[in-house]
């Protein structure tokens, strides 16, 4: 039996956080999108309005559309940020203000945010193998997502997202209690992490009935008034004013159609290709095809529908469309609650949200890709799947940065993140692989199930078979074209064409990722 | 880039009409002059307002910046990489695979990300990546005895920036020391003699027609009547003149001999050193030990020349870590107040933070032979980093008084010459040394 070694020390995840934060530090005069006003002025709007007025307010077109948690947040930040420059929370006068030191106070607010993560991340290696763990703190801590989307393009990803990695540090530890807590206290800060709930409620609830039934009741009791008791610490101001209707009206716009400007790379993109390439073959063939009055972006005006050919799709038909995708996953998780597999069903959730759901940002794509940080070290086939995944999920996020200062620095950031996942994935899997051939009497009864561990030592070290680098370089080419030919050749004709074409490529590979994660769901015995 | 390629080269040091040269005038060597040409066309060709005669000056938009940098940023990466890369493969040519692997890649690591290099660059804006490579070139070209491509790249340094110079010593005793142990030593100082002229004559050309062309660039290239020293810089006439006050004293050619003849015989025992026994490690710390009293006590230094004695440092940041570590962070130090006034505060604290921490990279104790720093004299040191953090703070946060509005500048830079006047003892020191341990590998090398 080989001697597991301990667990490296807290000191190196410092170190890693320690070089994120100053390359962080080193991203704050960059380019900064509108959510940076958009967060200043609910920093603004907390501050100076009395929580009745959170939720009405009209000042600026940027409305609260977060839920309470996260307004309460920024009232916190409000404090120092007036300490810092009165100008930044007053209503009026702050519109729109880009001095240096809102743009300094609000970038560190995000770097110091990040602390969550940090000890999310902490908590979930504390107890791996020292490879793995430094594998994870690369993966998570050094994501160069999470560093173009919170420290360019300026949100609190890494904070929301640590939430949810506590959460599921938690229930892999079989701590239900905590870790449903901190998923509905995480839904209060940002109510698009909801796709997950319905895993979250059929894992919790079988969890809760596994001894007898008395024990059972009182598990789901318990676990029923915390997850009520946040919500009413939520809420509860806003029902007492009577304002529920408003702030669900808020959270939950009209008026956004079925994809956002720039198309998430998800099955919508296809469904919209579709009906573009059916009503252009159509009309060629002689039949009457109207062109549609309303846009995929725009919202959902009466009974027009933005689609020429194929039927309408509603966000009812989406929701139904997301609830039919997790099904497979809720009747594993029904049948078979085990916490290990947790992170797995998450990141699967969050998937099949990104890509059957209702005006999906590409930004979403990091609630899918940072919870399968955690299972891409379990096993040689999820770590491929996750090279190549996170891969195309980072250039899907490079739109997001289109000033030319920041072209270097997203493209190395890529290349950087590729170069470190494969000397990693190289160095974990290789040596595992070199450490099985020389023990083969040990049959290690590994809890991720027979079929994963023979799998490594029957294939070896990390290897990216033909068909991945092949996909891995048209990204090349499609970046080449949409960067250097298409301005070249067509000049400022068909603008809208580089982008489609990002979105439908990713697309490929992410409806692939969700087949495969599906494949992997139902194939796994234990 | 302006003036190079709007006028012919004839043209381009001679105070006219349409070359003002009080208006920042071509002050280096030809070769920083056709490297602005290359850049120039560059910028004409995506932004001709950039680099039009007269209508140009003080043109700053988004989009010249950008240019502007990606030429820094191209040059680093087509001269310094490369020559940094050769000089890593020659270096750890000898060297046994295994645990030094992560060695290795920590030296490349200390090499590329140098902070005061990325500072003044790519920050404060210069092309000192171009000299610096071209110098490392020639170094690695002499670890692998290859004496004519060295002395033709180092001429090629010394024609792009003259502070190059600084080097010139420890090239010229270490080959000078080689060749006395040939077997016609007549005829290689002759090859090489040949090579350093032909180059010079080669980036000279359009001025040699006329000595009166040749003194005028050359006029343009050593301007004396600046003076001993300007602003604040961590040498020896700056730091002393608190109590003697130079300038009032001496006029300037007298000032120019006293620092001729101090900073010659600083740098006479390194050269003697390796005249006498030249070897390679001997020759890298014979680089250090020319260019740090040049930096001390040489006319007209600038904060910026602290890069030179840098390179050398870096070079030998696997045989002496805390030496390298010693110098970064003090030479950082002293270019602190520059890097204010440019606005650079937050890349300044981030990269010395990074550089700390990339210094401090966690690894396995038995793979590694770079141990930390050493424990000598720790009160002594734990005195100077205070003194380090507090000099900081009080920059940044309090004013000076009315009557010495430089009293910080002046405090830094007393505190910087203290540490680099240790540190030009303790590599002489080590210099010497090394001749005692390396008459061993001389025997060996008799046949070089």
């Amino acid at each position: 039996m080989t001697k597991l070694a301990p667990p490296p020390p807290a000191s190196e995840l410092l170190w890693h956080a320690a070089v994120a934060t100053c390359l962080k530090l080193l991203l704050i005069p960059s380019y900064r999108s509108t959510d940076f006003e958009v967060h200043r002025h609910w920093l603004a709007l907390t501050h100076s309005l009395p929580v009745s007025g959170w939720y009405a307010d009209e000042t600026s077109p940027w409305t609260l559309d977060y839920p309470p948690f996260f307004a309460f947040f920024e009232l916190l930040l409000s404090y120092p940020a007036r300490a810092v420059d009165p100008v930044i929370v007053h209503l009026h006068r702050g519109l729109d203000y880009g001095a240096g030191s809102v743009v300094l106070f609000q970038r560190i607010t995000v770097v110091a945010a990040d602390s969550c993560l940090f000890y999310a991340v902490h908590r979930l290696t504390r107890k791996s193998e020292p490879g793995k763990a430094r594998l994870i703190w690369v993966l998570v801590i050094w994501s160069p997502m999470l560093l173009m989307v919170d420290h360019v393009h300026f949100q609190y990803n890494g904070f929301l997202l640590g939430i949810l990695l506590l959460s599921i540090s938690y229930l892999s530890e079989g701590k239900d209690l905590v870790g449903g807590c901190l998923f509905a206290i995480l839904l209060c800060f940002k109510h698009l992490f909801a796709v997950a709930a319905p895993v979250y409620f059929v894992y919790l609830l079988r969890r809760c009935f596994r001894g007898s039934f008395a024990r059972g009741f009182g598990r789901v009791s318990a676990l029923g008034a915390v997850v009520v008791a946040t919500f009413a610490a939520a809420y509860g101001p806003f029902i007492y004013h009577g304002q529920m209707q408003q702030v669900i009206r808020r959270m939950f716009p009209f008026g956004r159609g079925l994809c956002h400007a720039y198309w998430a790379p998800n099955f919508w993109v296809f469904y919209i290709v579709m009906d573009k390439v059916l009503s252009f073959v159509l009309r060629r063939l002689g039949f009457d095809i109207q062109t549609p009055a309303a846009s995929f972006t725009g919202g959902l005006v009466g009974n027009s529908s933005p689609f020429a050919v194929l039927p309408q799709v509603t966000p009812l038909i989406t929701f139904i469309m997301v609830l039919l995708a997790l099904s497979p996953c809720l009747i594993k998780a029904w049948r078979n609650p085990q916490p290990k597999d947790a992170a797995r069903w998450i990141a699967y959730a969050y998937t099949s949200g990104f890509l059957f759901g209702w005006h999906v940002h590409e930004k979403a794509s990091l609630h899918f890709v940072i919870p399968l940080a955690l299972t891409a070290v379990q096993s040689l086939g999820d770590a491929k799947h996750y090279f190549w995944l996170s891969i195309v999920s980072c250039y899907s996020l490079f739109p997001l940065l289109y000033e030319a200062q920041e072209y270097p620095i997203k493209v190395l950031l890529l290349l950087l993140h590729c170069m470190a996942m494969f000397l990693s994935f190289s160095a974990l899997f290789d040596g595992s692989a070199r450490a099985k051939a020389t023990a083969p009497e040990s049959r290690k009864v590994d809890q991720s199930g027979e079929k994963r561990s023979s799998g490594l030592a029957k294939e070896g070290g990390f290897t990216i078979g033909w068909i991945t680098k092949c996909y891995l370089f048209g990204i090349l080419f499609v970046e080449l074209w949409g960067q250097f030919l298409h301005p070249y050749i067509l000049g400022k004709k068909l603008p809208f064409v580089p982008l489609m074409m990002i979105s439908v490529y990713c697309a490929f590979g992410i409806v692939y990722s969700w087949i495969w994660q599906l494949r992997s769901i139902v194939r796994c015995s234990s | 880039m302006e003036i190079t390629i709007n006028l012919p080269a004839k043209d381009w040091y001679v105070n006219g009409t349409l070359n003002d040269l009080s208006y920042w005038g071509l002050d280096y060597p030809p070769l920083t002059a056709y490297q602005s040409y290359v850049h120039g066309l560059f910028l004409k060709l995506f932004d001709p307002d950039s680099v039009a005669l007269f209508s140009s000056r003080g043109y700053e938009t988004y989009f010249s910046k950008l240019l502007m940098r990606w030429t820094v940023l191209s040059s680093d990466v087509m001269v310094f990489f490369p020559a940094v890369f050769c000089f890593w493969i020659v270096y750890n040519h000898g060297r046994s695979r295994g645990g030094e692997r992560c060695d290795a890649a920590w030296h490349i690591a200390m090499l590329l990300i140098n902070p005061c290099l990325i500072l003044i660059d790519h920050g404060h804006f210069q092309y000192n990546c171009i000299s610096l490579g071209l110098t490392v070139g020639a170094v690695a070209a002499v670890l692998s005895q290859k004496d004519l491509i060295a002395c033709a790249l180092f001429s090629l340094a010394l024609n792009h920036k003259q502070m190059s110079a600084y080097f010139a010593p420890a090239f010229f005793s270490h080959l000078l020391g080689k060749c006395l142990r040939r077997k016609n030593p007549f005829f290689e100082v002759l090859s090489m003699s040949l090579v350093v002229i032909g180059t010079f004559a080669v980036v000279w050309w359009p001025y040699l027609y006329s000595t009166d062309a040749l003194l005028q660039v050359l006029s343009r290239l050593a301007p004396f009547e600046r003076g001993l020293y300007e602003d604040y810089v961590a040498n020896f006439w700056c730091a002393t003149s608190v109590l003697i006050k130079w300038k009032r004293l001496f006029l300037t050619s007298k000032l120019k001999l006293f620092s001729f003849i101090i900073t010659v015989s600083t740098c006479l025992p390194s050269m003697i050193h390796q005249i006498s026994s030249p070897s390679s490690r001997g020759f890298l710390y014979g680089l250090l030990n020319s260019s740090l009293p040049f930096y001390l006590f040489s006319f007209q230094v600038h904060e910026k020349s602290i890069l030179l004695p840098l390179l050398p440092a870096s070079l030998l940041a696997l045989d002496d870590p805390s030496l390298y570590k010693w110098l970064t962070h003090y030479g950082l130090l002293s270019m602190f107040p520059l890097l204010c006034r440019d606005r650079l505060l937050l890349p300044y604290l981030t990269l010395n933070a990074l550089y700390f921490l990339l210094y401090h990279v966690p690894r396995d104790k038995r793979d590694s032979k770079v141990t930390g720093s050493s424990a000598a004299y720790p009160i002594l040191r734990a005195f100077s980093v205070c003194c380090y953090f507090g000099l900081h703070l009080i920059y940044l946060t309090m004013l000076p008084p009315e009557k010495y509005p430089f009293l910080f500048e002046a405090l830094i830079m007393i505190f910087c010459f203290f540490h680099f006047a240790l540190l030009a003892i303790y590599t002489n020191k080590k210099q010497w040394m090394l001749s005692e341990h390396s008459m061993l590998l001389n025997k060996e090398k008799k046949l070089i």
